[in-house]
């Protein structure tokens, strides 16, 4: 996985809460069988003022040009500002790579649907939680500034803002390590093969039902 | 010491290693796989020169893009008009040959949506640990096991490793209390659910269902409410076992057979919560007073009684949910203040891994029987959700009367739950379903869902508009 340690970058606010990963990319787009190219199709349905097909050349598409990705103040944004539950609905980890394949590496919200915090995680991008006031307060911040620029700093858990004021965010120390050192967690968890086979030796002297082979 | 609770339970019986920093590594005991999250992780795992640390723990079926007309599944994979989901269903065929990964493919007449096929099969048991890459793994949860969605990433960490690396979560006890009445289903009840917590209002917890209702629920209608434990934002919904657990699990083909039968029930028996047992929340219910719901809006939360009106934003002092509820009415084309019972349907939709097992299929038959589908509805679909659900309806003759009324009679797949496939909504049309999302664009670009029972969604078929199907039902 790719380290993150630091990140610098244009803020995009969006202001909406409930923000769903149907949203974020459409099922249309979910049938390709690769990791990479979900960024032209990253909120589709908010972007283009078209229906979005599968491999479509999305640069002759109508834009939605009230929507914030596409003002140019916030070109080469990196840095997404959302609002409570975040990614909710489907599991699916094209979210993740949509956001990450457009250049989004940080999201700071309120809160976040489990499943899709965990997807981005495993991606190398970093879903900050902030309390709704000091959310409010970067909301405002950067409707007043063009080009409005964050720090993130994963090592010291700050955000550091143009004007050097730090707020403090909370990780989990795991995946924070993860994260740092970009670890692959199969390999970790494979350090462990020799616990998970006396574990399955175990279970299967109390519940041999679960080891007969399905056929 | 204070009791447990049956997730408490589920844990402590499958943590194989307490990891530094709070997290645990868990054994999954049953991954199940379809086309569309799954190709990312097999890939990985090829990358890496890895192979599957236990075949037998996994199991696939493809649901989301297959098509559901005979027409296009008469000549099988090769006859998948849409390319691009033609690859998909191909790469899980080859993904799981490969590796001989048990596979219901696409004709197999035990293939459809993977949370019908798996408890249909005896393949989700109580006790277990339940994975997929797909967020309503939830709906297993109603066995008495622990069971959620995951990511692609997790999808190949559990093929590499049959576990999960996974935080704790909190307890949430959800009590439904009393009878319901006569039309009112398990689908209403998780929706009031939803409508009382929200859709974040799981987040972090692991939901058990309790309470009389429940209790009286069959299994199907527990998969309904478990189902949806993921739009409350609780990532696993469970159901104690119980003597009804038992009796639905005994016989199928997958299930422990009669040397270990006994053994396995009486290690089943203990999967419900003690008495003393703590949850860090506790919400009430009363089902007796639940009736039919319909969602007006685009999240599940946005939900109401069927003689409900649709809400007014000047009424709601809270600025951002205002504006939620402007923003849905928009989308919706709903004025404040409409009754939900004026709300015209274009389409209706009974099929999903939250309705579209047998009983669905025979409630929503019995409304139907003998009506016809309102000339104002442009379409009417039923989508078994297993070739075992349908082979079974059909034995009913449950397909007869749902054609005669003017449905169509599909094939199994997720269909028009996510429209993947060729089944979905025209821009603004509003579709009465049996599934589980209304968010935007869910069901086609700019459709409009409104989430119902099956009862509800072949009333609103008849009648062209939504009605309180328990006045259709009090005329039979």
């Amino acid at each position: 996985m790719r380290k993150f340690v630091q990140h610098s970058g244009v803020v995009v606010p969006l202001d909406r809460a409930n923000v769903d990963t149907d949203m974020i990319i459409p099922k249309q787009f979910l049938k390709s069988i690769k990791r990479s190219g979900f960024g032209p199709n990253l909120f589709d349905e908010y972007r283009y003022l078209d229906e979005g097909e599968v491999g479509q050349d999305c640069s002759l598409r109508p834009l939605n040009t009230e929507f914030v990705l596409n003002q140019s103040r916030y070109k080469g944004c990196s840095i997404l500002l959302a609002r409570e539950n975040f990614g909710c609905g489907s599991s699916r980890e094209h979210a993740p790579w949509a956001l990450d394949d457009f250049g989004v590496k940080v999201i700071i919200a309120s809160s976040y649907a489990e499943i899709f915090y965990n997807n981005c995680l495993k991606n190398g991008l970093l879903p900050i939680v902030l309390q709704d006031e000091q959310l409010d307060k970067l909301f405002e911040e950067v409707a007043a500034e063009e080009g409005y620029q964050l720090n993130i700093d994963l090592k010291n858990q700050q955000i550091i803002k143009p004007g050097g004021e730090q707020l403090e965010f909370e990780i989990d120390g795991f995946r924070k390590h993860c994260l740092l050192h970009g670890l692959d967690d199969i390999s970790l968890t494979l350090q462990y093969s020799e616990a998970i086979k006396s574990y399955e030796a175990r279970r299967e002297q109390e519940a041999p039902w679960l080891f007969e082979e399905r056929r | 010491m204070a009791g447990k609770t049956l997730y408490d339970k589920l844990w402590d019986t499958h943590l194989v290693r307490q990891q530094e920093a709070g997290s645990g590594l868990i054994y999954i005991d049953l991954h199940l796989l379809h086309e569309v999250t799954s190709p990312q992780a097999f890939e990985g795992l090829r990358t890496a020169g890895r192979t599957p640390w236990r075949i037998s723990g996994n199991l696939a079926t493809p649901d989301h893009n297959v098509p559901t007309t005979l027409q296009e599944r008469l000549t099988g994979v090769e006859g998948i008009a849409d390319p691009v989901s033609r690859i998909q269903i191909e790469t899980l065929d080859d993904n799981c040959s490969r590796f001989g990964i048990v596979e219901f493919k696409m004709n197999d007449p035990r293939q459809g949506i993977v949370h019908v096929v798996g408890p249909e099969q005896g393949a989700t048991l109580p006790g277990m640990t339940v994975v997929c890459g797909d967020s309503h793994t939830s709906t297993h949860g109603a066995f008495g096991a622990l069971a959620h969605g995951i990511g692609t990433s997790e999808v190949e960490h559990v093929l590499a490793t049959q576990c999960l690396i996974t935080n704790k979560m909190k307890n949430m006890l959800v009590r439904v209390d009393g009878r319901l009445s006569p039309g009112v289903t398990a689908k209403d009840v998780v929706l009031a659910i939803i409508g009382k917590i929200g859709t974040a209002g799981g987040t972090g917890y692991a939901i058990e269902f309790g309470g009389e209702v429940v209790r009286n629920l069959s299994m199907e209608g527990r998969m309904t409410i478990c189902n949806m434990a993921i739009e409350a934002g609780a990532r696993a919904g469970m159901v104690a076992v119980d003597q009804t657990t038992i009796d639905y699990v005994e016989g199928r083909p997958f299930a422990p057979g009669r040397e270990h039968w006994q053994q396995a029930v009486e290690s089943w028996e203990r999967f419900v919560s003690d008495n003393d047992a703590v949850f860090d929340q506790r919400v009430i219910l009363d089902g007796s007073a639940v009736i039919p719901q319909v969602t007006w809006g685009t999240s599940p939360e946005m939900v109401l009684p069927v003689d409900g009106n649709v809400p007014d934003p000047t009424e709601e002092p809270d600025a951002t949910r205002r504006q939620s509820i402007e923003h849905a009415l928009a989308y919706m084309g709903l004025s404040a203040n409409q009754p939900i019972t004026d709300i015209l349907l274009d389409r209706v939709f009974i099929g999903s891994c939250t309705n579209a097992r047998i009983e669905d299929l025979r409630e929503a038959a019995a409304v139907v029987k003998g009506c016809k589908v309102a000339s104002t509805v442009k379409q009417a679909l039923v989508v078994p959700g297993s070739g075992l659900v349908k082979a079974q309806a059909e034995k009913e003759g449950l397909h007869m009367v749902f054609r005669d009324a003017g449905f169509e009679w599909r094939e199994p797949g997720c269909s028009m739950c996510l429209a993947m496939n060729a089944d979905k909504l025209g821009q603004g049309e509003h579709c009465a379903s049996t599934s589980n999302r209304n968010f935007e664009g869910r069901q086609g670009f700019h459709g409009r869902t409104h989430l119902v029972s099956p009862l509800m969604a072949a009333a609103a078929a008849i009648e062209g508009h939504f009605v309180d199907v328990r006045t259709l039902m009090s005329q039979l």
